[in-house]
């Protein structure tokens, strides 16, 4: 327990301004990072609809029926949930204080991560293999760009896990930390619910439809 | 857990926020396996099937929404809740919008065989 302030403004900081701007602390950049990813939210939005129109133009090639297998794709999604879940146990044991704790499960939440985006390259890659790359049809087009914006977020999350973990040891459990651990929860959580969209109305309408 | 209202950070969380997210993510993994199990079992007629996934994508949506991102009636979560609320009626607008135009237009455009090549 190295833990000396719980609130979130560094010690020098609530020195320096007193009880009375408690409300200045770290929640106007959550709330900033929260506007960002509904911004962000948009831009996953059109590249759904643009999916949406394009996903049954296989041009003569392979369609989603053919292409997709959707044991994979269950597994995948296992990945990102529990690396969600697992987010959510460092999430506690930050608010609990406990610095290894929370290291550990950014180490477990990273892992599941990889796990996931190395699956998703070894798809894409397959599908090269296989003819369907991104130039094959509209739908493939489409289906690279959503999916690939995603894995991009997925990896960018990756990175900032990494540094994260390192600024953990670093710093400690100061309130700048924090402050970055509660926007990094939000950016992985929000990840995955973007991930509901895909496995739902790419892979599992692909096929039906 | 009880003492969450010394953090400034700690209203987003709930009473117990171990059982929120284990309860989260239990709700989430049996939505995830009916929305496969529905598609893979092959059983349903796909228009019956297309609903129930849409169904149980919301519901997935809503569920990891409330227990993971801990949106909710709370003054401290007002601000992220009204501000999603917000862009989902933005995303309905654009994705409805673009594939009733697109479909609209696919369905008045002349058929592609009596067309020359693009």
């Amino acid at each position: 327990m190295s833990v000396t302030y719980p609130t979130q403004l560094p010690a020098a900081e609530a020195a320096s301004h007193g009880h009375d701007h408690a409300h200045d602390d770290g929640s106007k950049t959550v709330l900033g990072f929260w506007i960002y990813l509904m911004s962000d939210c948009l831009i996953f939005a059109s590249l759904f609809a643009t999916f949406g129109v394009l996903g049954t133009s296989a041009a003569g090639g392979p369609a989603a029926r053919d292409l997709f297998d959707l044991p994979y794709v269950a597994a995948e999604t296992a990945l990102l949930l529990i690396s969600s879940f697992t987010f959510g146990l460092a999430s506690i044991a930050l608010q609990a204080g406990r610095k290894e704790t929370v290291a550990l499960w950014l180490v477990v939440t990273f892992a599941f991560g990889l796990g996931f985006i190395g699956m998703e390259v070894h798809e894409f890659s397959h599908l090269m293999e296989v003819g369907a790359g991104p130039g094959r049809s509209a739908f493939l087009s489409a289906y690279f760009t959503l999916v690939g914006t995603h894995g991009l977020h997925v990896t960018a999350g990756l990175v900032w896990l990494a540094v994260m973990i390192h600024q953990l040891f670093a710093f400690g459990l100061d309130g700048v930390v924090r402050r970055r651990l509660a926007c990094l929860s939000l950016f992985w959580h929000f990840l995955d619910l973007v991930w509901i969209c895909v496995f739902t109305f790419v892979y599992l309408r692909g096929v039906i439809v | 857990m009880s003492s969450n209202l010394i953090f400034a950070e700690a209203p987003r969380a709930s009473r117990s926020p171990l059982r929120s997210y284990i309860g989260g993510f239990l709700l989430s993994l049996l939505l995830t396996a009916l929305s496969f199990g529905v598609v893979m079992a092959g059983r349903v007629p796909p228009g019956l099937a297309l609903d129930a996934i849409s169904l149980l994508a919301v519901a997935q949506l809503v569920v990891q929404l409330v227990f993971f991102l801990h949106l909710g009636a709370a003054p401290e979560q007002r601000h992220n809740t009204v501000i999603f609320i917000l862009t989902a009626l933005l995303i309905t607008t654009v994705v409805s919008g673009s594939l009733w135009v697109m479909h609209n237009a696919d369905v008045n455009m002349m058929p592609m065989s009596s067309m020359p090549e693009r």
